[in-house]
């Protein structure tokens, strides 16, 4: 039994996302290399850096749709800007995870509070997370959707502050893989990287619209039972 | 034979098998919604098939002129 792709975008999507994980996965534990310097624990970065990538990328696209609800009136920005927010806090919450795990085996701590990268990113999770409540305190409707659309941008300014961190503090505990001379790293790294980056973005993007449809047809059924009252 | 495995082994699986878990969480909740849905959409259409069947009755009764 095959789907046209054209006919349902999403189960495309979500196919090729599995292909992609499947392949980062057969990268990352067969093909590329262990590191000379972490040992076999550096096969964290292959998830870490990209759940926390994705994490970023929610946020802006959040704040993106924030901005075109606030300057366009684009119809559904609101609910967009709402369900790329939620993805942002849930790959946040993995990010948070995996680094913790990964900084207990390299550095020996769950976690350090002198470290600006690892803070920074903590406070972008917690204004996010803030984002929800903020948004069933208030009653549906326009001044609610104008309130957290202003809340969502106002966060957009910690993205990069928190991404430029590590290379602005003195002390670097935190590895720094990505110089202005390019990656850091073997090829073969390189490319599982970017393996890897692409499959947790497309698993992303195949949440939020599964999710977003779900959040659309509970609308439409919400104005339907109105209707029908 | 027990298999010798590594710290760096377990925290690395304790990483991958977290995204695991909060994905397939992820895909529960949401799959739970959808039956949530599928049950609101079910009662709707009931409702709506009873106001269609009061009023063919309701036509019925009505005396042709």
């Amino acid at each position: 039994m095959g789907f046209r792709a054209k006919e349902n975008p999403l189960a495309a999507l979500a196919a090729l996302a599995g292909l992609l994980v499947v392949a980062s996965i057969a990268l990352i534990f067969f093909y590329v290399p262990t590191d000379a310097d972490q040992g076999f624990s550096q096969r964290i970065f292959y998830i870490h850096v990209p759940v926390a990538l994705t994490a970023y990328a929610f946020f802006g696209w959040g704040a993106w749709k924030a901005l075109r609800h606030l300057w366009k009136r684009e119809p559904g920005a609101d609910l967009e800007s709402y369900v790329a927010i939620h993805q942002g806090v849930i790959f946040g919450s993995l990010t948070l995870l995996t680094g913790s795990l990964w900084a207990k085996i390299s550095w020996g701590h769950w976690w350090l509070w002198s470290e600006s990268q690892l803070v920074l990113f903590l406070v972008l999770f917690l204004f996010y997370g803030a984002y929800f409540m903020l948004r069933y305190s208030l009653e549906p409707g326009p001044a609610r959707a104008n309130i957290c659309a202003v809340y969502a941008l106002f966060g957009v300014v910690l993205i990069p502050i928190s991404f430029l961190a590590i290379r602005l503090a003195n002390q670097l505990i935190h590895p720094v893989v990505f110089t202005l001379q390019g990656p850091q790293m073997a090829g073969s790294m390189f490319l599982t990287f970017c393996v890897s980056l692409t499959a947790m973005l497309t698993l992303a993007a195949t949440l939020f619209h599964v999710e977003l449809a779900g959040k659309r047809i509970d609308s439409r059924l919400r104005e339907l039972r109105e209707l029908l009252a | 034979m027990t298999l010798a495995v590594t710290a760096a082994e377990k925290y690395v699986a304790a990483a991958y098998g977290i995204v695991f878990l909060v994905v397939l969480v992820y895909v529960l909740i949401i799959a739970l919604k959808l039956g949530r849905l599928e049950s609101e959409l079910d009662e709707l259409t009931g409702q709506v098939r009873e106001r269609r069947e009061a009023e063919t009755e309701q036509r019925e009764e009505l005396p042709v002129a």
